[in-house]
């Protein structure tokens, strides 16, 4: 057994684990801020970014040392190329939730109104992906990854039904745009997240079975979502 | 050009004791097979028989087919017909160390009665090219002895020497063992050209060697044929949990 190469894989796990947290959690505050209107949430998110952009450049530099020293192949191989890659996926998390976060610090600015789309409904679901996509890695169980990619099309329609929703509401009552066109553009920052949950998924499954599902997920999931209305 | 090998139902012995067991495998022509495996697997004894060396050894003993080609390896094929059409480098260059670098690679075609010296000159000089060691060594072809290059010249004196009796396959058994970094990325860029002409089996123990330059891959595991794919299969996604367990470094 290679004990070293052992323990730095476990290490890379560890500290891809823990990055997934701290992505999780900026998710759930930023949710949070936008639902209770809070501005202390909005700043820890804005604080924690730093935090995950650091881990993220760790996990590369530790992935390309173990490249470059172990070689490694097979499910290592591949292992080392889920992490790379959900890496970026849980940086950009990262970023939709801060997106969020500057979103909702501009709506506390304004009167708070009555829009017609549950945020904390999409939250719920986008979180439960990003928690399950991370348990599909730590488990490497490609069963609990396939149920993520399922997840993503009911969140494409929480998304596509907010974007109806809240343009008919612009439409009817102008005076409500700028709230409204932030809950959309929040909607569609928690629809990225789940987007990247589900890159995460693809990637455990890649890492598990070696089998490449990319797209055809995207391709079914299209194939359900039925078309936007423009108005 | 290369011609493809089909193995079938192939069992080898030493006296009593089995080191082969029922292996079956087509090498494709003009490709590189790496074959790889922990030590003692079979891999080289299994090279060994496609040139008709395992016999050589007191009480060995060969069961099965090898067709090289249209040729029936052991069934009516002398063994002096057969290296003809199959070359083979060995893990340590050995070239003879008497003979200046010119006799060296002239050697095969000497024995074989070939005497025509402008002949005897191109062949001598296309073989050194093919081998990638032309350059180096043109201007001390008769002063210099065999011996007297470094190592990985030595070895790609041993490829000019089997490619100038022309074959159609050639046999590396761990050609790179005893060799530098540069003289081993020097054999593999070699391997990769010969390939286009002929017909490459290699023995390696170093698994990156066999996904640089093979296009297939075999894993030999006590005796047998583990699994046979493409390279990249192999290092990637293999379909036995044992090439798994090998390639990761999981093994023993």
């Amino acid at each position: 057994m290679r004990t070293r190469f052992q323990q730095q894989m476990e290490d890379l796990r560890e500290k891809l684990l823990r990055m997934g947290g701290l992505a999780e959690l900026a998710v759930d505050r930023a949710c949070q801020a936008y639902t209770e209107r809070d501005l202390t949430r909005c700043q820890l998110v804005l604080e924690n970014e730093s935090l995950i952009n650091a881990a993220e450049r760790e996990i590369d530099e530790m992935a390309f040392d173990v490249l470059a020293t172990q070689q490694p192949a097979a499910t290592d191989l591949r292992f080392i190329l889920a992490v790379t890659k959900i890496n970026a996926d849980l940086e950009r998390v990262g970023d939709q939730a801060v997106n969020i976060a500057e979103r909702v610090m501009d709506l506390i600015e304004l009167p708070a109104v009555e829009l017609p789309v549950d945020i904390a409904r999409m939250a719920t679901a986008v979180s439960a992906m990003v928690r399950r996509a991370l348990e599909s890695f730590v488990e490497g169980k490609a069963e609990l990854a396939q149920a993520v990619l399922e997840m993503d099309h009911v969140v494409d329609r929480m998304r596509d039904e907010a974007f109806v929703m809240l343009v008919r509401k612009m439409n009817e009552e102008p005076q409500v745009t700028q709230q409204a066109l932030d809950a959309l553009l929040v909607a569609r920052n928690l629809e990225r997240v789940a987007d990247h949950a589900t890159n995460i998924s693809e990637d455990v499954i890649f890492w598990v079975l070696g089998a490449d599902v990319r797209h055809h997920a995207q391709a079914a999931s299209a194939a359900r979502r039925p078309e936007r209305r423009e108005q | 050009m290369g011609v493809g090998i089909t193995v079938e139902h192939l069992n080898a012995f030493y006296a009593k004791t089995q080191a082969l067991f029922d292996v079956n495998i087509t090498v494709k022509a003009n490709h590189a097979t790496a074959l790889i495996g922990p030590s003692g697997c079979g891999k080289s004894t299994f090279i060994r028989c496609l040139n008709r060396m395992h016999e050589t050894i007191p009480e060995a003993r060969v069961e099965g087919s090898v067709h090289i080609g249209d040729l029936s390896v052991y069934n009516g094929t002398s063994a002096t017909q057969l290296r003809r059409r199959v070359g083979m480098v060995f893990q340590k260059p050995n070239p003879f160390p008497t003979m200046s670098i010119y006799d060296n690679v002239a050697a095969g075609l000497k024995l074989n009665g070939f005497r025509n010296h402008k002949q005897l000159d191109e062949v001598v000089q296309k073989s050194l090219h093919a081998s990638a060691l032309w350059d180096e060594v043109k201007d001390s072809l008769h002063k210099k002895s065999g011996a007297s290059l470094s190592g990985g010249q030595q070895q790609r004196l041993c490829i000019a020497r089997a490619l100038a009796v022309q074959p159609e396959v050639l046999l590396m058994d761990e050609p790179c063992s005893a060799l530098d970094p540069i003289s081993t990325g020097k054999i593999e860029e070699l391997i990769f050209q010969l390939k286009e002409q002929y017909t490459i089996v290699i023995v390696t123990h170093n698994m990156q060697q066999a996904a640089r330059v093979a296009e297939f891959t075999g894993f030999f595991l006590l005796g047998k044929m583990i699994e046979f794919d493409k390279t990249e299969k192999i290092f990637t996604n293999p379909s036995d949990k044992r090439t798994e367990d090998y390639v990761t470094g999981r093994f023993g």
